[in-house]
């Protein structure tokens, strides 16, 4: 899309309110502070929405405000929208209490998606960490769907504790199936328990496991900011290239079309720019304190 | 050219009320000369002048009786265009669910009087941030009348020669005009500042009157307040974030946001919800919020930027250097204001001077 294009699609999705409304029709918790919210379209206000792996939307909560969420459901299912929230401030603490049958506004899809057409051909190495498996959650399911367009598909999975990583039954079952599918699911928590039948160490200590070829991997990595820098660090030190990494970052969105200023990052504009970035793109300014 | 005497200068305001414009234009309000709704030329600031320097602001008495006889006050076109607090949507809710409503639209377009070429300069700037993405500000931008006022007197804390923004209006005037002792030199920017022109008493121009804006500007930028250095920008900037400079300032800034009020350019902003007392109607409400504050850089239940440090290096890097890579254009216009008003009157030339003085030095990293 061009930027004319996308400044269209943005100017027809300007700030204020929510463009479209939807109906919550499920809420499942998955770890103790966060919660997928299913959603379907009120009448016909899905009618053209589609969105990319990697995008999110602004959701809105009457009286309450905006919020910046990645879409974390099946893109070939657009109608079917999943949001999966941690509560961490003023408007996702109120989510936690949307239950079935309320509504909520949705202005978007807005952002860059993960490059998954690019990555077409080669190994596709997908690194979740805590609450950022949910942002590649729609890269897997759509690679999942067009598995002949890839040759490996190498998923990490970790989180800080058992219970932190969302998805858990999911997981369990995609862990047995996996092999089946030809995926390689890798599962790691910093600290396991007794109900953690898989690795323990942070993500990074997957990586020997994984059989990495550097010269034809293509690796999108969400996670805590910490965790993608020691990824994306790991993956050089493998000979992977910068230009081969892909990470999504969060900061304060409260417009989603690079309006309203909080979600910059050196130059970035992080709703528009990103949330995925080329790590050579980013690489320095994650690396400097406070920016 | 043409000239207008102040009879021919008040004909030309009337016309623009007749017209249906809101004229906006300076006026003295509260110890300053501010930007107000005005009817006409005697709502001007005349005879009033101004000494602005760091963290200060006097109006003075002009024995001329000048209309035009000062740099210019806190406020700029944004505060207008770009209001401090607007309404953007209006949410209700009722048994059949919510309703999204536009906000009404506004009565009538704006006639500016009186923006000085560096105020000119800042609003190019926000088209740049507004004009492709936000409706409301196209919508006020494009209906509005610009008449700039050539600048004869800058400020102490002026610098727009160094920022290629003044002193002379070259940008996003319908009409520039130029002060003379009985009355005004008009440039015509615009075909509607030709109409404006042609329906006023006016008349030609003499050789002496047509080379007063170059003559008259060429002055006043030779008595600029101060300059700044903008070579090696934004790579400056870019190379010193971890400068110990930024400390230095960190602890003298109060991170109050004065400076981000009164810059013309400045559009980060907040979209707050309000709701009414029988809980049915919410407000989307847009306002002005600044980097200086703890919550602008709030994310995911964490404060990114918890220094003050953090954050005027935020602001000046933004304003002096990402903003040319975001927009193709320096965020500064150099109007100075954001010395001017510092409480503590902090001066960006000299801080950016002193990075460039200290360039590639390190702040030691404790903890």
């Amino acid at each position: 899309m061009s930027v004319t294009q996308y400044n269209d699609v943005r100017m027809s999705q300007a700030e204020g309110g929510p463009t479209r409304i939807a109906v919550v029709n499920r809420v499942v918790h998955e770890t103790p502070e966060s919660a997928t919210y299913w959603c379907n379209f009120r009448g016909h206000d899905g009618d053209g929405y589609e969105f990319q792996p990697g995008q999110f939307n602004m959701l809105y909560l009457f009286g309450v405000g905006e919020v910046a969420i990645s879409i974390s459901s099946d893109p070939a299912h657009p109608q079917r929208l999943g949001h999966t929230i941690r509560s961490a401030g003023r408007v996702t603490d109120v989510l936690t209490k949307v239950k079935p049958g309320d509504e909520i506004g949705i202005r978007g899809p807005f952002g860059r998606p993960w490059p998954l057409r690019e990555a077409e051909g080669g190994d596709l190495l997908v690194i979740g960490g805590g609450v950022g498996v949910c942002p590649v959650r729609p890269a897997i399911e759509y690679a999942m769907r067009h598995r002949d367009r890839y040759n490996r598909l190498i998923l990490l999975m970790g989180a800080r504790t058992p219970d932190l990583l969302p998805y858990r039954i999911e997981l369990d079952t995609w862990e047995a199936v996996m092999e089946r599918l030809g995926v390689e699911l890798h599962l790691t928590v910093d600290q396991k328990d007794e109900t953690w039948p898989y690795e323990e160490g942070v993500v990074t200590t997957l990586f020997p496991k994984a059989n990495i070829d550097p010269a034809r991997t293509t690796a999108m990595v969400c996670g805590p900011e910490i965790m993608m820098r020691f990824a994306g660090k790991g993956l050089l030190e493998l000979g992977m290239a910068e230009e081969q990494i892909w990470v999504s970052m969060e900061r304060h969105m409260q417009c989603g079309i690079q309006l309203c200023g909080h979600c910059q990052l050196g130059p970035w504009f992080v709703c528009s720019d990103g949330p995925v970035f080329r790590y050579d793109t980013i690489r320095e300014l994650m690396e400097v304190r406070e920016l | 050219m043409r000239y207008l005497d102040r009879s021919g200068f008040d004909a030309l305001l009337r016309s623009l009320i007749d017209a249906g414009y809101d004229l906006i234009g300076p006026t003295v309000r509260d110890g300053a000369i501010v930007l107000d709704h005005i009817d006409g030329v005697a709502d001007l600031p005349a005879g009033v002048g101004e000494e602005q320097a760091p963290g200060a602001y006097r109006l003075t008495e002009r024995s001329d009786g000048r209309l035009f006889g000062w740099a210019h006050g806190p406020d700029a076109g944004k505060r207008f265009l770009f209001p401090p607090r607007e309404v953007l949507a209006t949410i209700s809710r009722n048994g059949d669910g919510m309703k999204v409503d536009p906000p009404a639209e506004p009565e009538r377009p704006f006639a500016f009087v009186g923006l000085r070429s560096c105020d000119l300069h800042a609003i190019a700037v926000q088209d740049r941030v507004f004009l492709e993405l936000d409706p409301a500000y196209r919508r006020r931008r494009e209906a509005a009348v610009f008449i700039g006022v050539n600048c004869e007197e800058p400020g102490s804390t002026c610098f727009c020669v160094s920022m290629q923004t003044g002193p002379r209006c070259t940008v996003g005037f319908d009409l520039a005009l130029t002060e003379l002792d009985e009355g005004f030199v008009a440039e015509v920017g615009t075909p509607r500042g030709e109409e404006l022109l042609a329906a006023v008493p006016t008349r030609e121009a003499t050789d002496g009157e047509v080379s007063a804006p170059e003559r008259v500007t060429e002055v006043a930028a030779g008595r600029m307040g101060r300059e700044l250095d903008t070579s090696d920008l934004p790579d400056l900037l870019y190379r010193n974030r971890s400068n110990p400079q930024w400390h230095d300032v960190a602890e003298r800034c109060l991170a109050c946001g004065n400076c981000t009020n009164v810059c013309p350019t400045c559009f980060c902003h907040d979209v707050v919800d309000g709701v009414s007392l029988t809980g049915d109607v919410a407000t989307r409400t847009r306002e002005w919020a600044t980097c200086f504050s703890a919550e602008y850089s709030w994310t995911a239940g964490e404060v990114v930027r918890h220094s003050h440090e953090a954050r005027y290096r935020q602001w000046l890097t933004h304003k002096f250097a990402s903003w040319i890579d975001q927009y193709g254009t320096s965020g500064c216009v150099g109007c100075g204001r954001c010395l001017t008003w510092c409480p503590v009157g902090i001066d960006v030339t000299k801080e950016i001077a002193a990075i460039r003085a200290t360039d590639g030095a390190v702040e030691a990293v404790t903890a």
